[in-house]
């Protein structure tokens, strides 16, 4: 069976990490409350996760100010995105090892 | 890994790629109501221009008396005003249901988008009504809401772009045909909105 399972990412084991992912993949970049709503999760889950994504260079930060508040934009860097679509091939690989 | 955890795990990005750039809150029904005001818009505007009960070919009055222009442009705006209220009460209401914002960055894309060849199509018209081109200006008003729908579609479900470009089609026939602009107006701001409406509630809600 010559199917590769190295290309499946601990990083999106964790659903919050993926879910973020999946938006910046689907939107040039997006702000915090945005993704708060969107994924239905505290702030402190969404920021700790956030970090990690950042920490792993998957994602870009970008902080200014609207109005004077502070608006944070987080951004898919080329590295994430390549380890977004691995882990995706590694799904699918998955998929296809049950279905033999 | 099991495959029930694999069909989870690629629902949640399905689910979150599409919930953030896509506008699913806009409602069908609305555009059903939608079209219906027009198609009462258009009636209202059809008697202010023919009178009651009208034999063919005779006019109780004439585009151009101010009078008449004045009550078109209240029929127009008093649709307009009652859809746009419409359509966003139920796209609140259908985001409230689905718990999602109406005001998210892909609405907030969509509606400039659209904004921009709404407004140019609101002013082009005004233009064209003050220097008295009364028959062009429901060919124009079709064309740029077409327009508007076509490049405001790419955020939402792809029946609003077939919309849009049924609604452009529409106006090039309206301009061949100079007064009947009347009808096309009410085929394509009512009629076409009903349909869209049913097909979309049918398949989406």
């Amino acid at each position: 069976m010559g199917l590769d399972f190295s290309l499946y990412d601990k990083v999106f084991e964790n659903r919050i990490r993926l879910q973020i992912m999946s938006v910046l993949m689907a939107n040039d970049s997006y702000d915090f409350s945005s993704l708060k709503e969107t994924l239905e999760v505290t702030d402190g889950n969404l920021a700790s996760n956030l970090k990690t994504l950042e920490k792993e260079g998957y994602i870009s930060i970008e902080k200014s100010f609207v109005d004077r508040k502070p608006n944070t934009r987080y951004k898919r860097t080329e590295k994430g995105a390549k380890a977004f679509e691995n882990h995706l091939t590694a799904l699918e690989n998955l998929i296809k090892r049950q279905y033999k | 890994m099991d495959q029930q955890d694999l069909i989870k795990e690629i629902g949640h990005i399905r689910s979150m790629m599409e919930k953030s750039s896509k506008v699913l809150s806009i409602s069908g029904l609305s555009g059903v109501l939608i079209g219906i005001y027009a198609l009462l818009g258009a009636t209202a505007g059809y008697v202010v221009v023919y009178g009651f009960d009208s034999r063919f070919d005779y006019r109780d009055h004439y585009v151009t008396e101010p009078a008449v222009i004045n009550n078109l442009i209240g029929v127009a705006l008093t649709v307009l005003i009652a859809s746009l209220i419409t359509g966003l009460w139920m796209a609140r209401r259908k985001a409230k249901k689905a718990r999602q914002y109406i005001w998210n960055p892909s609405s907030k894309a969509m509606l400039l988008a659209m904004g921009i060849p709404l407004i140019t199509g609101g002013l082009f018209s005004l233009i064209l009504l003050s220097r008295g081109y009364f028959s062009l200006i429901g060919a124009t008003l079709l064309i740029f809401y077409g327009l508007s729908l076509t490049s405001g579609g790419i955020y939402t479900f792809k029946e609003v772009r077939w919309l849009g470009i049924l609604e452009i089609l529409l106006g090039l026939f309206a301009l061949l045909f100079p007064g009947y602009g009347l009808w096309f107006w009410a085929l394509g701001f009512g009629v076409l909105h009903i349909i869209y409406g049913f097909i979309v509630h049918k398949r989406y809600e």
